[in-house]
């Protein structure tokens, strides 16, 4: 483990007991009434969703920085997540919410769909530029889907729910979520691990990858299941949770000796960091109705992604 | 059996025509030829990174596109012109790159590398801070970590100043010298003239000429391949190109 992996795996040792503490009602262990069950029933599986979440974006982010060469991308751009958040509203649309079951497993539908397709358009050559594209495409055309599918909601009521959901939050979440994602979010961010070293070199370029005996198509197609897994069980769990795996990777990066493998594991850390932490802040925040926490995330990712493209103006950003 | 690298007959739409060409090993082989000769096209198919039209590029008689990404890699390293480093990496992490087709082991061969092209001191410096004539030498100190049979660079010295030419020379005549197969993609006839143990000519995707520098660069094939009258001045090893 490096550096930057322990510090930050000491600061969410830290975190995640007062992350169990804090919330509408700040719980003390010994006099708060039913502290057991709020923290076995709401809050542990809440606070472990949330690094479930924030790990599977963060690795997601690194992987695709580290494929795609560039500080300035986001797994989102795979069309990955809206494809997901797709699969998800559909549910909603079909009136199956009802089942725990439906809506995740629609979502990863959704997920799985978006990865069929960019494997079937991209997989082929492995070039980068077809491979964006195609991932911006899928990205535009699930999203004007699901406007369709809010626009035609049955009623008032499907339609607010819908668009709830898709900010993205992890409230009233329970066990059975964390049952569903932690596992796939594991796997994917093993497969992404396995993809390290190939990552690297891509590091030298395209050609001299290949010349290294890497199989850049098969690497495409571990990327894609990687991050299929880890963001779409992410969006079937917390519905759009944005700018995590972009800024994640960022801001460890020089934590990091800089090779795209050795970025993964601090970045998962980081983004479980983040998302923990986050969730806390709005669950302590005194509103009227808890803040979304996709809406939040996107509050300081919006403006951060604009100070990335500042420095990059003026030239400052290396790798 | 003597170990060989060969292209035989190999097309590639209009960049190779018809390319025959049997590469020894502990030479010092360059390819020249005008731009659009077909030089670079020529050095990748025979780094097994081209899928051809027809032909075929076989090492020790075996075909190249069958054998296993990784052992080819093994076999033969490939610096590609493009000296891309896309994240600020150490150094020694880029170095380290060419141990990828071992699994990733050997740091002797790490050190190895680093020592044969004086690159210690700067080991553990990220990449961006170095002079491209130091980056010259960690792009090629990566293929030198491999310890490849065959060394394969499209134009490694282009961009360098002089002295950094000849410190570069020196290191891929001295993996030759141990036995590699060492071929290079060179723009300057001069360098090729004075240091290459044999030179191919490429033209318009086809071989004009094969052989040992002085017969291959005369100044014969340098008016019909590159259009220029020009002769050789000096001695053997310090020859000049001088146009008429």
């Amino acid at each position: 483990m490096t550096r930057a992996s322990l510090i930050l795996a000491a600061l969410l040792a830290i975190a995640f007991p007062l992350s169990m503490l804090a919330g509408r009602v700040w719980i003390d262990p010994a006099t708060t009434p039913n502290a057991a069950i709020i923290l076995a029933e709401l809050r542990l599986p809440r606070g472990l969703l949330a690094m479930t979440v924030g790990a599977g974006l963060g690795a997601a982010g690194a992987a695709m920085q580290g494929y795609l060469r560039n500080p300035l991308a986001d797994p989102g751009l795979f069309g990955i997540a809206p494809g997901a958040a797709l699969g998800a509203v559909a549910s909603f649309w079909l009136g199956y919410q009802a089942s725990w079951w439906a809506l995740p497993s629609m979502a990863l539908a959704g997920a799985g769909g978006a990865m069929a397709l960019l494997a079937l358009i991209a997989g082929r050559t492995g070039g980068i530029a077809l491979f964006t594209l195609a991932g911006l495409m899928i990205a535009s055309l699930a999203g004007a889907l699901t406007s369709l599918a809010i626009s035609l909601a049955p009623n008032a009521f499907a339609m607010s729910q819908i668009v709830t959901w898709l900010m993205g939050a992890l409230t009233d979440r329970s066990w059975s979520d964390v049952y569903l994602a932690a596992p796939l979010t594991l796997a994917g961010i093993v497969i992404l691990a396995l993809a390290g070293r190939d990552l690297d070199a891509l590091t030298l370029g395209d050609a001299t990858t290949r010349s290294l005996g890497v199989d850049t198509q098969r690497l495409l197609w571990w990327l894609i299941a990687g991050i299929g897994l880890t963001v779409g069980s992410g969006v079937a769990a917390a519905g759009i949770i944005g700018f995590v795996g972009l800024i994640v990777p960022h801001l460890v990066r020089p934590l990091t000796d800089r090779r795209p493998s050795s970025l993964l594991l601090p970045s998962a850390l980081a983004g479980a960091l983040l998302v923990l932490v986050a969730d806390s802040l709005v669950r302590v925040l005194p509103l009227v109705t808890e803040l979304r926490l996709g809406i939040a995330l996107s509050l300081i990712g919006a403006p951060f992604f604009l100070w990335l493209l500042l420095r990059m103006r003026r030239g400052e950003l290396i790798g | 059996m003597k170990r060989l690298l060969s292209a035989g007959n190999a097309v590639l739409g209009q960049r190779l025509q018809d390319v025959s060409a049997t590469l020894e090993p502990g030479q010092l082989t360059a390819i020249c030829g005008p731009n659009g000769a077909g030089k670079s096209t020529l050095l990748s198919a025979l780094a097994g990174l081209e899928a051809l039209d027809s032909g075929q590029v076989l090492l020790d008689g075996r075909l190249l596109a069958e054998l296993p990404p990784k052992e080819r890699a093994r076999r033969i390293g490939y610096l590609p012109q493009s000296s891309e480093t896309a994240w600020d990496i150490a150094v020694r992490s880029v170095v380290a790159l060419g141990r990828l087709p071992h699994g990733g082991l050997g740091d002797d061969a790490v050190d190895a590398a680093l020592g044969e092209l004086s690159l210690e001191a700067l080991a553990d410096r990220p990449i961006s801070t170095l002079s491209g004539g130091e980056k010259a030498r960690a792009l090629l100190a990566r293929v030198f970590a491999g310890e490849p049979e065959w060394i394969l660079a499209d134009e490694p010295l282009a961009a360098l100043d002089l002295a950094h030419q000849l410190a570069l020379l020196t290191s891929l005549k001295a993996r030759a010298a141990a036995g590699v197969g060492v071929v290079i993609v060179l723009h300057d006839l001069a360098l090729a003239m004075n240091h290459a143990d044999r030179v191919v000519v490429l033209d318009q995707g086809r071989v004009s000429a094969d052989g040992a520098p002085d017969k291959a660069l005369s100044p014969e094939i340098l008016e019909q391949v590159w259009g220029v009258r020009a002769q050789w001045l000096g001695e053997p090893g310090a020859h000049a190109l001088i146009a008429s």
